[in-house]
């Protein structure tokens, strides 16, 4: 007798915990033969709101871990990643994708973790200074994590796009809410199980599923968000958050990248999710003995 | 000072006056718009006088330029853009800044007389912080415009185009420098628009840098009022906005070029915490807390305008605290033994009139310096509350003046959330002896900058700018290029 496959109920991701959304509600999306991809939580603005306060609980402890832990956890998460590649690629094929392309993107995503990982104890130093000032004071900028980010990504690489603008994100010591993509939501809803096994702090990632439109709204209104980085070309998108960033002042940073390719990442983009801190300090100059000896 | 002698320091004794001259300055009684390398009239015909806050003498008249104006300004600064500034070799224009610096160095006495006279600033603050810092910001960034590649390894960096900026009135030559100078060291051009009552220093500086030979166009210097900056703020042809100012207005520049695709640093309020640990040096952390919150009558948007006291020294802090204000010279801002001197406008002392006002009706106690104040001009003496909560109205918004609120604290935690229980973040101060604690704070404030065991200091070399609603962007160092920039 042929065995019955078990079905998964798909979930959203909040402070570690796989909740269905509170509101009850769903959503089917279609793949690209027209068949259903399954009952995909349709996120509410509640779900929105109970994921930033999960990602500010998270902020303090993430953000103060040490950077090398960090990078640690980032390549626990490529490693976790590497062993599910075929669930991916069997995903991104079933949501439409030619199995190269999918092959691609799952080996770019991990790579991709790879490379942020490496930069978590690196990019302080590379931008930060010791800054010269004229008086007797030793003065210095750091880069700081910024807080809480938003990430909205973009429709058409929906593995390689999440991990793309969330790694630089965390990398950096922030924490985020991420609204998946809501036509292929399967990557992000398995990335939150890949995560949940990586010993990534609860909170420091959440997912949310749904449509992004109804999403968007409350995530980019929200007081307790610092900044929101999207992936995409909609000029209404773009138009909606800059305005509403406003209200906080918000750093919304756009990007219009193909992250397929591999110089899609940098350091500029963990730097566009940080702050710079400038400490001063006098230096006691009054003995007047000179340093040449 | 002994014990004894305490009881005595009421007795009345005054410096005697030692007023700056003010006979080698030259203000013209009206001036123009500075586009497209050349003074023209207004559009519209119209002026507007500028006044002297210490004495309500009217200095001058300047022009109020309007929409078409502005466009006028924008179009020749993309002229200079396209055919004369892009195509001028990195190291010829370093010369350029270089020598608008040295120039204004020759010239800093009157330009600190100038800005005294126009902001109601002590002559001894213009002439030893702001001309000085500004013409610094020049020199400091003429030397990075041909080493732009050196401040973004492995990326190609691109000026942006053409600067709206926009500044206040309360460092009024230093803002216009911390805005041209880096502008310029990137490559690009500039229209600016000085605070509608000190635009007197970026006139003269606009006079220096016409006779320094910048190319026509390259530096617009434009004055008016708010509607002067929304013009700016909105021109389609602009590709930059730069901005210091109150957070409400920061906003709707926000909102306004929203979806636009215009850059934007905003230099915003402040409602910064200045913390004293037990174990802080109390004689230097008391001038801390006078220079922090008095400096520039308290104008300052960086100001140390909260004050958290740990309770086991809060009252011996409080007690020293008043009796220093006690000690400040209030008054004619030229004289050089002044040490408060004139609020800027009518309307900034109603202001800060209305928030103390505020804080007597909402119970916290005032006290304030037992000074003579000038009959004519404005002035505030320096204030402070005590018995205030994180939730008075004064605790919680900008003033900008010469008012302070104390709180106190028991616990190193406690502080730290109270000081980053705001919506601003744009600067702190911590007071102790013990690196450990002074390293555990200003890691864990939220603020873009933070003075240890020192207050109120900036330097070309140093990023300034805030975290939250105080603003993001920075301007200072090599962190303020980026402001200016596009990577490729």
């Amino acid at each position: 007798m042929e065995r019955l496959e078990v079905l998964k109920t798909y979930k959203i991701y909040i402070g570690g915990k796989f909740p269905r959304t509170e509101s009850g509600r769903y959503y089917t999306p279609l793949n690209s033969n027209g068949k259903q991809i399954g009952n995909i939580c349709l996120s509410s603005r509640k779900d929105v709101r109970n994921a930033v306060v999960a990602a500010r609980k998270a902020f303090g402890g993430w953000s103060e871990r040490a950077a090398f832990n960090r990078g640690q956890i980032l390549y626990r998460i490529a490693e976790m990643l590497e062993g599910r590649k075929s669930q991916f690629v069997d995903e991104l094929v079933f949501q439409g994708a030619t199995k190269k392309n999918a092959e691609k993107e799952v080996l770019m995503a991990i790579d991709r973790l790879i490379y942020y990982a490496g930069w978590c104890d690196k990019y302080t130093q590379v931008l930060g200074s010791v800054n010269p000032v004229a008086s007797s004071h030793f003065n210095f900028s750091v880069h700081e994590a910024m807080g809480v980010v938003g990430v909205v990504t973009d429709i058409e690489t929906s593995l390689i796009g999440l991990v793309s603008l969330v790694a630089p994100v965390i990398a950096g010591g922030n924490t985020c809410v991420v609204l998946a993509n809501e036509k292929m939501p399967l990557c992000a809803i398995t990335f939150a199980e890949v995560l949940s096994t990586s010993d990534v702090p609860g909170g420091v990632i959440n997912i949310l599923t749904g449509a992004q439109k109804e999403m968007l709204t409350p995530l980019a209104n929200h007081m307790d968000v610092n900044g929101i980085v999207y992936s995409g070309t909609d000029a209404a998108v773009v138009k909606e958050l800059e305005e509403s960033a406003a209200l906080n002042m918000k750093r919304i940073r756009v990007y219009d990248k193909n992250w397929m390719d591999i110089e899609a990442q940098d350091l500029y983009q963990i730097a566009d999710v940080q702050e710079v801190k400038t400490t001063w300090h006098p230096i006691e100059n009054i003995g007047g003995a000179t340093s040449s000896y | 000072m002994a014990k004894k002698k305490e009881k005595k320091t009421t007795i009345e004794w005054d410096y005697a006056p030692a007023p700056e001259s003010t006979s080698h300055i030259e203000v013209k009684d009206r001036y123009d718009l500075y586009i497209g390398g050349k003074f023209v009239k207004p559009s519209g015909g119209k002026y507007f006088a500028t006044y002297n806050p210490a004495t309500e003498d009217k200095l001058a008249e300047v022009a109020y330029a309007n929409e078409k104006d502005i466009d006028k300004a924008v179009k020749a600064a993309r002229k200079a853009y396209n055919e004369v500034w892009s195509k001028t070799t990195p190291a010829e224009r370093a010369k350029y800044i270089y020598r608008i610096a040295r120039m204004m160095q020759e010239r800093a006495r009157e330009l600190a007389v100038i800005e005294t006279l126009d902001a109601g600033k002590v002559i001894r603050e213009s002439r030893d912080v702001d001309v000085p810092l500004a013409c610094n910001h020049f020199f400091y960034y003429a030397g990075w415009a041909d080493k732009l590649e050196y401040a973004f390894p492995n990326r190609e960096v691109e000026a942006l185009g053409v600067a709206g900026q926009i500044i206040p009135w309360n460092f009024p030559l230093l803002m216009a420098a911390w805005k041209i100078a880096p502008a310029l060291a990137a490559g690009n051009t500039v229209v600016l628009k000085p605070a509608e009552t000190t635009p007197l220093t970026a006139l003269k500086l606009a006079e220096i840098i016409h006779e320094a030979g910048l190319p026509a166009g390259v530096v617009n210097i434009v004055t008016g009022y708010g509607d002067t900056g929304a013009a700016i703020v909105n021109h389609d042809d602009v590709d930059k906005i730069a901005f210091t100012g109150s957070t409400g207005v920061g906003k709707i520049i926000q909102k306004a070029i929203a979806g636009t695709g215009k850059k934007a640093t905003l230099e915003l309020g402040g409602k910064s915490a200045n913390i004293i640990l037990d174990d802080a040096p109390i004689d230097q952390a008391v001038e801390g807390i006078i220079n922090g919150i008095f400096f520039n009558q308290g104008h300052v948007c960086c100001a140390g305008s909260r004050l958290f006291v740990q309770e086991s020294v809060a009252d011996i802090v409080i007690k020293k605290l008043k009796r220093r204000m006690d000690t400040l010279i209030v008054g004619n801002p030229l004289d050089k033994n002044t040490d408060v001197g004139a609020i800027n406008s009518k309307e900034q002392l109603d202001t800060i009139a209305k928030y103390i006002k505020i804080g007597k009706d909402e119970g916290a106690t005032i006290h304030q310096s037992n000074c003579k104040l000038p009959k004519n001009g404005f002035y505030c003496a320096p204030t402070i509350f005590t018995d205030v909560a994180q939730s008075s109205t004064i605790v919680q918004e900008e003033i900008f003046g010469p008012v302070l609120t104390v709180q106190t604290f028991r616990t190193v935690d406690e502080v730290i959330q109270k000081a980053n229980n705001t919506p601003y973040g744009l600067a702190a101060g911590v007071w102790t002896d013990k690196g450990s604690r002074i390293f555990n704070l200003t890691t864990k404030l939220n603020a873009g900058v933070v003075w240890a065991n020192t207050y109120n200091k900036f330097d070309p070399t140093s990023p300034f700018g805030g975290y939250k609603e105080s603003g993001f962007g920075r301007e200072g160092g090599l962190h303020g290029l980026s402001a200016y920039v596009k990577l490729k």
